[in-house]
């Protein structure tokens, strides 16, 4: 079990209708790495992250977490086994404090489940962990403030924030600096690389310094397939990255 | 409930106040609400208002335990007053057996056994209708309120037809001398439940499951991602509202000493939707509010107007379109301007905003008691009396008041509401100077 990938994708497929949007991608993210997975829009990025996390089900093939079968399960069951995702439009409970937010990440883990007859305030050790995430996402200032009122580049990290909160090990980024200037990618790549410290780490970006800063291995997605995966070197210098993907990112 | 964002400063010293006199400073505000609900039976002595009172606090527990569903969960139900009609039904039936059988239970406990009939059937339906949300999940209500309204009518045995079911509170184990037969004792059997009820779901608003029932409501699809079910919160949600209808279902069973069919009816769903609105559903004193103004408008109006129900729907209307956060919503907008010391800015345009407000109501009232008077009392004749003056609705005078009443009200707002929304711009922007808004 130990020596099983984090995660580890087998044949895996999804058709909508008559299109076929994942077409048979193999993958295996061992423990701690940082892996970034790139490609052109469309290619099906997103609808992986989706398939991975439960959201959809695949129409064949497996996803193993830490050597286990997840796919087919709900989501919420898959989270509760230790993978926990970000989303690309930032989803969030915006009516809530941001505190809340980060408690609501907490809760489950913290074996709190449904409770309905104890008070949240006196849940050991919940406070506590909220507190910590907050101090790490940056947002301590901001515990009262209700997430739909805060910064784009808030909202994110908050995005990020509830993700972790519950100590997942396995980690999915979706385009977690798309939309920020140059500053706050930087704040945001320096929150990625301490959360994932210890982690399992996938994500998807389209800023390349940020993917190749980042990235202990990448892999380029192609209309649904993997078409190259290796270190950050390997791919800048793959002739069929550069023609399928990288090369009109030069151009651009 | 949701969060109001409070300044920092101010949560502090809230918290650190209650810590310096030794008493949780949570604890004061029900400590307060006991007191008002001790003294009221006092203040207002007559019978008048002891029935209104009574039915006060029924429709709070009503509210309340729907808000548990719309405001804190996100759930519209239809039919909410199906677990309010069956817990009146099992409360007159057991205290009927009680009674019958000479089985030691005492009345003030009897609302528990209303509370679990109610329990019991959500468990049920609910487990049907939760499945689903949005708009799913109304409609998937509303049959079940039919599927329940239509049964009342085929088991006779249980439900009693028209006339529906009658008891005796008065009859049954007596711990103290009191035998509940008076209104006034009878008050505070619904106000003591009342407040139990009141704090025992606001308890549950601070519990790991209250949060994410905020958080279903908010975005049910991320919490699927922090490892809930919504469905199951739902699903909770939906039962634990139903055990308080059904407390607030049984106290009403036991104020009227009779269950029939009108407790469960559509009209008395619609009655608490619009009550929980009307008071505001994003706040926990909102149906609260709502509550304690419609029972009493439902009292007061139908002496004065026979199509009360009709103001009743105009009001509602105003409230989702002018205020869709309830009074509550109105209030809690002004506590930002009232902490900045800035409210001053605003009142001066409300003030004046009276005038038409004052002339719009006339206009409606005159408009809608004229067409009653000529349409639905033509035996009684075209004279009436409105607002103490009597005059002839069949000649054109009252009508062309009544148009100019309307017609000045229109252009009157039109010219005040600019000066409103300056006034209000200013007053928020100078509150957000002080650091008051977010």
């Amino acid at each position: 079990m130990s020596d099983a990938p984090a995660l580890e994708i087998r044949n895996l497929k999804k058709s909508f209708g008559p299109a076929e949007i994942i077409r048979g991608v193999n993958l295996a993210v061992p423990k701690g790495e940082r892996h970034a997975v790139i490609g052109p829009n469309g290619a099906g990025k997103s609808t992986l992250f989706n398939l991975i996390s439960g959201l959809l089900v695949p129409t064949s093939g497996d996803v193993l977490l830490n050597g286990e079968k997840i796919s087919g399960r709900p989501a919420y069951e898959i989270n509760r086994r230790g993978l926990s995702r970000s989303f690309q439009v930032t989803n969030i409970f915006p009516r809530m404090s941001v505190f809340e937010n980060v408690r609501c990440g907490v809760l489950w883990s913290a074996k709190q489940k449904y409770a309905f007859w104890r008070g949240v305030e006196a849940a050991p050790g919940v406070n506590e962990r909220t507190e910590k995430v907050l101090e790490e996402i940056g947002l301590v200032e901001r515990r009262n403030v209700l997430a739909g009122v805060l910064t784009y580049a808030e909202q994110r990290a908050l995005e990020i924030g509830v993700t972790i909160a519950g100590g997942a090990d396995v980690i999915l980024l979706d385009e977690p600096t798309a939309g920020m200037s140059r500053h706050e990618t930087d704040v945001a790549v320096g929150l990625i690389r301490r959360i994932s410290e210890g982690r399992t780490l996938m994500i998807v970006e389209h800023d390349m310094g940020v993917v190749f800063g980042l990235a202990d291995r990448i892999s380029v997605l192609v209309y649904g397939e993997i078409i190259a995966t290796g270190p950050p070197a390997e791919i800048r210098a793959s002739a069929k990255v550069k023609e399928a993907y990288l090369g009109e990112e030069a151009h651009a | 409930m949701s969060d109001i964002p409070l300044p920092k400063s101010s949560v502090t010293r809230v918290s650190q106040r209650g810590a310096e006199k030794g008493l949780p400073w949570w604890l004061l505000p029900w400590l307060a609400s006991a007191v008002v609900l001790l003294a009221l039976p006092f203040i207002f002595r007559s019978d008048t208002y002891l029935t209104v009172m009574s039915l006060m606090g029924i429709a709070i527990v009503f509210a309340l335990s729907y808000n548990m569903m719309l405001g804190q969960t996100g759930m519209l139900s239809f039919g909410h007053a199906v677990y309010y009609g069956l817990g009146a039904y099992f409360v007159v039936h057991t205290m009927n057996w009680a009674i019958a059988t000479r089985a030691p239970i005492p009345l003030p406990l009897m609302p528990l056994v209303g509370g679990f009939a109610g329990l019991a059937f959500a468990i049920i339906f609910g487990w049907l209708s939760t499945k689903r949300s949005g708009t799913t999940f109304s409609m998937i209500s509303l049959g079940l309120a039919e599927l329940v309204g239509s049964s009342s009518l085929i088991l006779r045995t249980f439900f009693g037809g028209e006339e529906g079911v009658t008891t005796n509170r008065t009859k049954l184990l007596r711990l103290t001398d009191w035998t509940f037969g008076s209104q006034f004792q009878m008050y505070y059997l619904i106000a003591g439940w009342c407040l139990i009820s009141a704090i025992a779901m606001y308890a549950l608003t601070r519990t790991p499951f209250g949060r994410m029932c905020n958080a279903v409501r908010e975005n049910p699809e991320r919490a699927q991602f922090v490892g809930y079910n919504p469905q199951v919160v739902r699903y909770i949600a939906f039962c634990l509202s139903g055990f308080f209808a059904g407390v607030a279902g049984a106290l009403a069973g036991i104020n009227f000493e009779l269950a029939n069919a009108n407790l469960f009816g559509a009209s008395q769903s619609g009655t608490v939707l619009l009550a929980t609105f009307i008071g505001g559903i994003g706040t926990f004193v909102g149906p609260v509010l709502g509550a304690v103004l419609v029972s009493y408008l439902q009292v007061m109006l139908s002496d004065i107007t026979e199509v009360w129900q009709l103001y009743f729907g105009l009001m509602f209307i105003a409230v989702v379109m002018f205020a869709p956060g309830g009074l509550a919503g109105l209030v809690l907008m002004h506590v930002p301007l009232l902490r900045a010391g800035v409210l001053g800015r605003v009142v001066p345009s409300y003030l004046l905003a009276l005038i038409p407000t004052a002339m719009l109501l006339v206009g409606v009232v005159m408009l809608i008691e004229m067409t009653v008077q000529l349409a639905v009392k033509q035996s009684e004749g075209p004279v009436m009396k409105l607002f103490g003056v009597a005059f002839n609705a069949n000649l054109p005078g009252p009508w062309l008041v009544m148009l100019m009443l309307l017609a000045g009200a229109f252009v009157l707002f039109r010219l005040i509401s600019p000066r409103m929304g300056t006034a209000w711009d200013n007053a928020r922007s100078a509150a957000a100077e002080r650091g008051m808004v977010v």
